[in-house]
């Protein structure tokens, strides 16, 4: 039975922890230099790039990996697929993690992160024409639905029923609010490069952009929830009972299964993008190359991979195919952000990042990797609380 | 059916009320300004610059930024190409279009101060706002310091304060606003000596550009770079070479920025309204499938249950039938035997009476 009891025993200096202490050393180290020295004593920003891998990788690929979460409440409240019920919990809490790194990404990245805390765009004067703040407003807001979905978790551990019997009862209507705010973020990520069609690569730049990152969300976030049980049942297996085992199959196949559709349109409309703006003379340039490599490695292939491992029941083929797509969509949003933007400048203005910014993506990581940890640990995730057995909507 | 006039007025104003919020709605999302007519700008003739770095010189001490490395006189800093800093607001470049240096081409870059401005149109909190006098200013109180504006500016221009650990702000040319307000010259135009920078009404300033243009034919090509770029912008350009050789830009289009975002943000009050319909109808419809399949199993069990029943009934009435007959059948035989035996009884008493008395 899972009790928490085998964590403790676990040995404090594994491999896993000292890595993980060590991460959160330099960390802290590159923290104090960021708000002691300001954003030039760590980054390589510059003011023709003026955003870096902060936003590239901690908020666009933070942000679209953390899709599971709105997939998997759309797919078992909305479209009544029950059978994956138990993919809801680590789902939500992937996600609330990822969505809370991604702010606290944000806090390191803007030159006055306390304007940001207090929230300047909304409360002081609206840019209402910026995508910017459609983005801020969504993320803000989602970020709370989240955590609202998140709380009947720590409220079972707690147990504290009588406000989780209050905080269940918005399931319904915080999934349709995860929905349409997911909706409205996940695109406008995209579209904040519609401003740069003369700075972003002409494959990348598309009218359709928005739509391809909505698209390619819902990708990734089905491709996440398979790769992080994959990840979970490594480590977490003890915790898991058996509804959540049972389940997991089921999971797999049919999230495969919804993977290899999607990605399927998220193809078509990419092609239909290229024809659109008559961009097809552009694949057989250094760009191009990087464009197909995308585009054919990390989305044709996996779509076709997900749709021969669900055909054949095949999990090992579909839980590759989630790691490409992954792979895939962080990619694309690096591509995008930083990779194929400014590329018309010469080489040697262009970014490349600097040990600071990787060392404190990698910290940012490694928070999510150790929250979602002490909390798997704690708190029934993978397994349904004795106490409330059954009482799951 | 009769409308009272009234009535009909009333209809009208509604109308006119509903236009007027909608051309505001149109204004927010870029569609076609007119603009400020009586906007001022710079009209940059290129063919005049000599590459003295006066205007620069002037803008540093207009605008007290810092001393530069090299004094301003210096002219190997020509050597380099250069763009705006957070020290300098405005730099000229050296352009080597011939082989041999003979006749090298000088031009200032700076804020272009754009009719309609990416950097406002992007602006989470409306840190920059195009004034009616021209230029396009920033409010360092309000940046939350996104740089999204950088991102957004098709000259790059904006540039940010990265090594200011607390207190960083956006930096960029203001059209010395402050100057024009008090009707005086902007620095740099004040400062050269060579009448390459004409100041006035952008209006003006074409009208000046395309005499210039009509008259020499010869020294300038046919195009005020400035007048439709981007929408266009309040310094305007013109030059013996196309623009594209001395690092202008000649792809941006004449789309104004707001235009490329006005799509995506017109669709979020679409999927704000839309959306919960949507999501609530397929709600709905999974509920609705959900209790049928359940009312269907719950009537499949009682037809089960009842057929079952009407069998079991049926089955009784026979076995009852089939026991009644039996036990008829079973009386009859029992009837039928005990009248054949009281027969054989008779039969063999009679028997025995003619035996015992034979002669009787």
């Amino acid at each position: 039975m899972p009790d928490g009891s085998d964590a403790r025993s676990n040995p404090v200096f594994t491999l896993f922890n000292i890595t993980a202490g060590i991460i959160i050393i330099i960390g802290l180290f590159i923290t104090f230099r960021r708000f002691t020295g300001g954003l030039g004593a760590v980054t390589n920003l510059s003011d023709n790039t003026p955003w870096g891998i902060w936003i590239g990788f901690d908020l666009m690929c933070g942000v679209a990996l953390a899709a599971g979460g709105y997939v998997t409440s759309a797919a078992v409240y909305l479209f009544g697929m029950k059978k994956y019920h138990s993919a809801i919990r680590p789902a939500i809490l992937t996600a609330f993690l990822g969505y809370s790194t991604v702010l606290v990404a944000l806090i390191y990245d803007v030159g006055r992160p306390v304007r940001l805390a207090l929230a300047y765009p909304f409360v002081v004067q609206q840019g209402t024409t910026s995508l910017l703040f459609e983005v801020g407003l969504c993320v803000a807001l989602y970020l709370t639905v989240l955590f609202l979905e998140f709380t009947p978790i720590p409220l079972e551990w707690l147990g504290l029923k009588k406000i989780r019997a209050i905080a269940v009862k918005f399931t319904l209507v915080l999934t349709i609010l995860g929905v349409i705010l997911s909706t409205l973020h996940q695109s406008s990520l995209g579209a904040l490069f519609l401003i740069a069609p003369s700075k972003l690569h002409p494959l990348w730049y598309s009218q359709y952009i928005a739509v391809f990152f909505f698209i390619s969300s819902i990708a990734a976030g089905l491709s996440m929830v398979i790769f992080e049980g994959m990840l979970s049942h490594k480590r977490f297996h003890k915790k898991m009972d058996e509804t959540y085992l049972k389940e997991n199959k089921d999971i797999v196949l049919g999230f495969g299964k919804a993977a290899s559709w999607v990605l399927a349109g998220y193809f078509t409309i990419k092609l239909i993008g290229i024809s659109a703006a008559n961009n097809w003379h552009y694949l057989l340039t250094p760009y191009g190359y990087l464009f197909l490599f995308e585009l054919l490695g990390f989305v044709a292939l996996p779509c076709f991979l997900f749709a021969v491992g669900s055909r054949d029941k095949n999990l090992q083929l579909i839980k590759i195919s989630a790691i490409l797509t992954v792979i895939g969509i962080i990619i694309n949003r690096l591509n995008v952000s930083v990779i194929a933007f400014n590329w018309h400048l010469p080489l040697s203005e262009r970014y490349f990042p600097s040990w600071h910014e990787i060392g404190l993506s990698i910290f940012m990581v490694t928070g999510i990797i150790l929250a979602f940890r002490f909390i798997v640990n704690q708190m029934p995730v993978f397994y349904e609380h004795p106490d409330y057995k059954g009482s799951h909507n | 059916m009769s409308i009272s006039r009234r009535k009909f007025l009333g209809w009208l104003g509604a109308a006119g009320l509903g236009t007027a919020f909608s051309s505001k709605a149109l204004a927010a999302t870029g569609k076609h300004l007119k603009g400020y007519p009586e906007g001022l700008g710079v009209l940059h003739d290129i063919t005049r610059c000599v590459g003295c770095r006066s205007c620069e010189e002037a803008c540093n001490r207009v605008n007290k930024l810092p001393e530069p490395e090299k004094p301003f006189n210096d002219k190997t800093v020509l050597e380099q190409k250069r763009r705006t800093t957070t020290k300098s607001y405005t730099v000229v470049n050296r352009y080597d279009i011939d082989k041999d240096n003979k006749s090298p081409v000088f031009r200032k870059t700076q804020c272009n101060h754009c009719l309609e401005p990416a950097c406002v149109s992007v602006c989470f909190v409306k840190a920059f706002k195009k004034i009616p006098k021209g230029p396009v200013v920033y409010d360092p109180s309000v940046c939350v310091g996104c740089r999204y504006c950088m991102i957004a500016c098709p000259f790059e221009i904006p540039t940010y304060e990265y090594d200011e650990p607390y207190v960083p702000t956006v930096v960029k040319c203001t059209m010395c606003a402050p100057k024009i307000e008090k009707g005086e010259l902007p620095g740099c135009v004040e400062a050269c000596p060579k009448e390459a920078l004409t100041f006035g009404k952008r209006k003006d300033i074409i009208k000046i550009a395309r005499k210039r243009i009509d008259k020499y034919p010869d020294r300038y090509i046919d195009h005020i770079y400035g007048e439709y770029e981007m929408g266009g912008t309040s310094w305007l350009y013109i030059s013996k070479m196309p623009f594209n050789n001395i690092g202008m830009r000649e792809d941006l289009g004449v789309t104004p920025a707001p235009l490329l975002t006005s799509g995506a943000l017109s669709v979020v009050p679409m999927v704000i309204g839309l959306w919960p319909i949507f999501l609530a109808g397929i709600y709905g419809m999974t509920k609705r499938r959900e209790k049928i399949a359940a009312q269907e199993r719950a009537a499949a069990v009682e037809t089960a249950l009842s057929r079952a029943d009407a069998e079991s009934k049926n089955k009784l009435a026979a076995a009852m039938e089939k026991a009644k007959q039996e036990k008829e059948k079973a009386l009859a035989k029992a009837e039928a035997d005990k009248e054949k035996a009281v027969k054989d009884a008779l039969a063999k008493a009679e028997d025995k009476d003619t035996e015992e008395n034979p002669d009787a």
